[in-house]
């Protein structure tokens, strides 16, 4: 239950960074929060030769809304974001998908980046980013590149990030004013990991109809799940329990997921639909206008 | 701290309000450097990967996982232990409404359990049950089935514990 030996540095610079990376290669894992990767050494599943700690390189955090686009640091801590009025304001589903993560003192040094990166199918933040849509900029030796949402998480715990890669931002696009949302999940004891999760986005039409849903499920799949065939086939519809239930009937046609430990595939398959229906309901009910019904 | 990976590193940081140092292997946890090293052994150590939050201290103003922590990324940074929480031979009114209530027995699992708590009332003086239980998800304990503990908390809320700086009765 004790790391095994590795060497440690705390670069001051992104240019220190990638040159180490550079150097190291997959010899090296970067420290963001620490929150996956220390259990992860402590339980020596991970053991690598130099471990490089973003927690002293300035400029990597930070949080701004940028015209339709909401830029986060890496390296910004969850509480930070959890607590910014504007991202409260402007995008509620992100604070309330990173209460789910863990417990205040986890979201105290966990990273925005960090979760992306460790991508772990039980966590909301690839979620999140699925569902709003996005990227993050990865940068190396080589120079900077811009992974889209779609393509960053391509297998279990596993990104499009490359070794000699950091991640430097994540951007998500910001929901449409009045856009209603919904982050739900069934788990054992709250800051449990998620036996299943849905983060779900519904905006209406001026008729009333539904202009467009996104759904995204997690802990169903090695990655963050988009529910494809219930988002087409509730655009264009009218936000009716009807509709909520036969969406709910293709998300959970849709859905693949393994047994483990802790659920069975029929269990988080079942538990998706139904979570996916509960969702777009309270979606539903957050749109201005449409409380009371 | 120089930018070539080293193993053995140089840490000096205020632990309770002293200035303390060490060397240290970079894999040491910051709870064990405070255990081992400062002779801080208030700070208890259960399952050493962030679920137990037994080994909670702030840091910077904040409680975390000590376990998730390298002593070597405290390195300039104010921590507080348990033992900075009470004043010198009292209790704190936390630990007060702790004993009150009976919010211990084997008391392993207490010491990570009043600095989330301090931090908590800090945030919430006048918390509900839910909230309250919410917060203690993040802490394991195998004795009391926790109902002293809300009840200890609620108490402590109710004595205004939240606003009592650390180091005072």
């Amino acid at each position: 239950m004790k790391p095994a030996p590795f060497a440690y540095a705390a670069p001051r610079s992104v240019e220190e960074v990638v040159a180490l990376l550079a150097e190291h290669g997959d010899q090296a894992k970067l420290l963001a929060g620490g929150q996956s990767l220390v259990p992860m050494l402590n339980f020596r599943l991970a053991r690598p030769e130099v471990l490089i700690d973003l927690n002293r390189v300035p400029g990597l955090d930070g949080i701004r809304l940028d015209g339709g686009l909401l830029r986060i640091g890496a390296m910004t801590r969850q509480s930070t974001l959890e607590r910014h009025a504007e991202v409260l304001a402007r995008c509620p589903l992100l604070p309330a998908a990173l209460h789910f993560i863990g417990h205040p003192p986890i979201r105290h040094r966990g990273t925005v980046g960090g979760s992306l990166a460790h991508a772990d199918p039980a966590a909301e933040l690839p979620a999140v980013l699925a569902c709003l849509g996005g990227e993050v900029v990865a940068q190396s030796r080589r120079g900077e590149r811009v992974i889209p949402a779609a393509e960053l998480f391509v297998g279990l715990m596993t990104t499009a990030l490359q070794p000699d890669e950091v991640m430097t931002e994540v951007r998500m696009r910001l929901p449409a004013p009045g856009a209603g949302w919904a982050v739900l999940e069934v788990a054992r004891r709250h800051g449990d990991f998620a036996l299943v999760g849905v983060v779900a986005l519904l905006e209406l039409g001026g008729e009333g109809a539904i202009r467009e849903a996104r759904l995204a499920l997690f802990s169903v799949g090695p990655t963050p799940v988009r529910a494809r065939a219930a988002e087409e086939a509730l655009a264009g519809r009218r936000p009716t329990a009807e509709e909520f239930q036969r969406a709910a009937a293709l998300v959970e046609e849709a859905l693949d997921p393994d047994s483990d430990l802790h659920a069975s595939a029929e269990y988080r398959r079942e538990v998706g639909g139904v979570l996916a229906r509960r969702a777009l309901t309270q979606a539903l009910a957050r749109i201005p206008g449409r409380e009371a019904r | 701290m120089s930018q070539r990976p080293e193993r053995m590193h140089r840490v000096r940081l205020r632990v309770n309000g002293q200035a303390r140092e060490g060397v240290v292997e970079a894999r040491k946890s910051l709870a064990d450097f405070l255990r081992e090293d400062l002779d801080l052994t208030g700070t208890h150590l259960g399952c050493e990967h962030g679920v137990c939050g037994a080994c909670t201290v702030w840091l910077d103003g904040a409680p975390v996982r000590s376990c998730l922590l390298l002593a070597v990324q405290a390195d300039g940074a104010e921590v507080m232990t348990v033992e900075g929480l009470a004043p010198a031979g009292g209790l704190h009114p936390l630990q007060e409404a702790f004993w009150e209530h009976h919010g211990l027995q084997c008391g392993f699992c207490t010491p990570g359990i009043l600095l989330s708590a301090y931090a908590f009332l800090r945030e919430h003086p006048a918390p509900t049950e839910g909230e309250i239980r919410e917060m203690l998800a993040g802490h394991l304990c195998r004795c009391t089935g926790y109902e002293h503990i809300v009840e200890a908390i609620r108490a402590a809320a109710e004595a205004g514990a939240g606003a009592v700086p650390p180091g005072s009765a």
